[in-house]
């Protein structure tokens, strides 16, 4: 999977689990400020995102993550 | 309003007026088709609220965040703010304005499923949202929230007496000068599996499926659910900024059987005296009572113990009793607020509404229901019952308007 299917597929989670449109979800954008997201939210993606990409996120691991392009790199390291 | 018992030296509690009404039930959602829904005569298809539009209160992610007895506490607590709000705004400070919001059992529809995905799915996919969509002081919390409000701001659990505490506590906080306004009400949302296999195993279910009050063949009740709020306010308050009134919530009363965890105390115990009480609290004389709104639930042993209080504190025949539970089925925790909303509308219309399922009154019972089609009446004192499990009770007794208001 090239990193634009990646992307894809996150997006797709962002917009099912945050309730927004898939134009908010950019790497730029910030998880509290731009999609009103807060950290019970974040919880909820991650699972999202663990099923998707069948892969395991340690909740120490959400640490400072406050953009959707953070989030991102964290999954796609993890995606084979 | 009381503000104490049997002490010269405490004053009396400030009056508490009904600004605002806000109900969502099976036969109607908004007061206006709720009661027409009550007086129709005849019972709605479905014991569940159908055409309830999330929409109209929340966004997309606030709708799936938060559990469907949380929704109709939101809708309810609005709709009453909102009709207390039509002529003119509640002015009202935020840290002198409280909630206090019943359900019986809180977020079961978000638990159940939540027990399935732990099942299929396990540990790591339970919802972070869980806690806050079950926890029963949800609604009072988002009610507070939604509306800002920074005073008081509780659950009563009392089973299917909680919607009348919550008022009742909600109006004593007005009486006593805490608020100058407050939100009382309850929310149920507990038609699942589980909430009715628990209900059917206990034998309070009707078997057949019929809500029945006072009937000779009830057989149980039928669940329900939905939510009921009102707006209480300082009637001074009320006055002062050119409110509409639409009754004097004039006493609240609670007391237990300390009996048994389900069956109501001998004859009606609990019952007479809770009612006795919330009359002593409003200066209500048995006599001067022109309508009670019974808890009547459809259960052989309710019906009973309620009719025999009933008879034995205000005599026979005795003013006219209704249940709505025969439209509305049974809402637990919602089911008082929701009857408190019906009582202040018979006031304001000034017409009974039918005990449907009603036919055969019971031989041991001399009770004047209402049944067939809706009475007229002249208003005077509303007295409105709940008993729940655990031997809870609750009454609430609300009075027409000051003339001119």
């Amino acid at each position: 999977m090239d990193d634009e299917a990646k992307f894809d597929k996150f997006r797709e989670c962002a917009v099912e689990v945050l309730k927004v449109e898939p134009t908010q979800v950019t790497r730029e954008a910030r998880f509290a400020d731009d999609l009103d997201a807060d950290s019970l939210d974040l919880v909820e993606l991650v699972m999202a995102l663990e099923e998707a990409f069948e892969i395991e996120v340690d909740e120490a691991e959400l640490d400072g993550i406050e953009t959707v392009g953070q989030a991102f790199d964290l999954v796609a390291g993890k995606v084979a | 309003m009381k503000l104490a018992w049997g002490r010269d030296d405490v004053p009396e509690g400030r009056a508490v007026a009904v600004t605002g009404m806000g109900v969502v039930a099976n036969c109607g959602i908004g007061a206006d088709d709720f009661f027409a829904g009550l007086c129709r005569g005849t019972a709605p298809a479905s014991n569940r609220v159908t055409g309830f539009d999330e929409t109209l209160w929340f966004g997309p992610k606030e709708a799936r965040r938060i559990d469907r007895f949380a929704q109709f506490a939101i809708a309810a607590a609005v709709m009453a703010h909102e009709q207390a709000e039509l002529d003119h705004p509640l002015d009202a400070d935020p840290d002198r304005s409280g909630v206090i919001f019943s359900s019986g059992i809180g977020g079961i529809v978000t638990l159940s499923e939540q027990f399935g995905v732990l099942q299929t799915k396990g540990e790591r996919r339970i919802s972070p949202f869980l806690v806050p969509m079950m926890m029963p002081n949800a609604g009072a919390a988002l009610v507070s929230m939604r509306l800002g409000w920074r005073g008081p701001s509780e659950a009563a659990v009392t089973a299917c007496a909680g919607g009348t505490h919550a008022i009742g506590a909600a109006a004593r906080l007005v009486a006593s000068g805490r608020c100058d306004v407050a939100i009382g009400g309850g929310a149920e949302a507990s038609i699942v599996p589980i909430a009715m296999a628990g209900f059917k195993n206990m034998t309070a279910l009707s078997q057949e499926g019929v809500s029945r009050p006072f009937d000779e063949r009830r057989d149980g009740f039928v669940i329900g659910e939905g939510a009921g709020a009102l707006v209480l306010e300082d009637l001074e308050h009320a006055i002062h900024r050119g409110a509409r009134i639409s009754a004097i919530l004039a006493g609240a009363s609670s007391t237990a059987d300390a009996y048994h965890i389900t069956a109501p105390a001998p004859g009606g115990n609990g019952a007479y005296t809770c009612m006795q009480l919330a009359l002593d609290d409003a200066g209500v004389a048995p006599s001067e009572v022109t309508h009670i709104n019974a808890h009547g639930t459809s259960t052989p042993l309710n019906d009973a113990a309620e009719a025999e209080a009933i008879e034995k504190l205000f005599g026979q025949p005795g003013p006219p009793v209704t249940s709505t539970k025969g439209v509305t089925g049974h809402a637990l925790g919602a089911a008082g607020a929701i009857e408190a909303v019906a009582s202040v509308l018979t006031i304001a219309n000034g017409v009974i509404p039918p005990t449907v399922g009603f036919e055969r009154a019971a031989p041991d019972m001399t009770l004047d229901v209402v049944a067939g089609a809706a009475r007229p009446f002249s208003p005077g004192a509303v007295l409105s019952n709940s008993f729940g499990f655990g031997g809870h009770n609750g009454c609430l007794v609300l009075l027409p308007p000051p003339a001119g208001s």
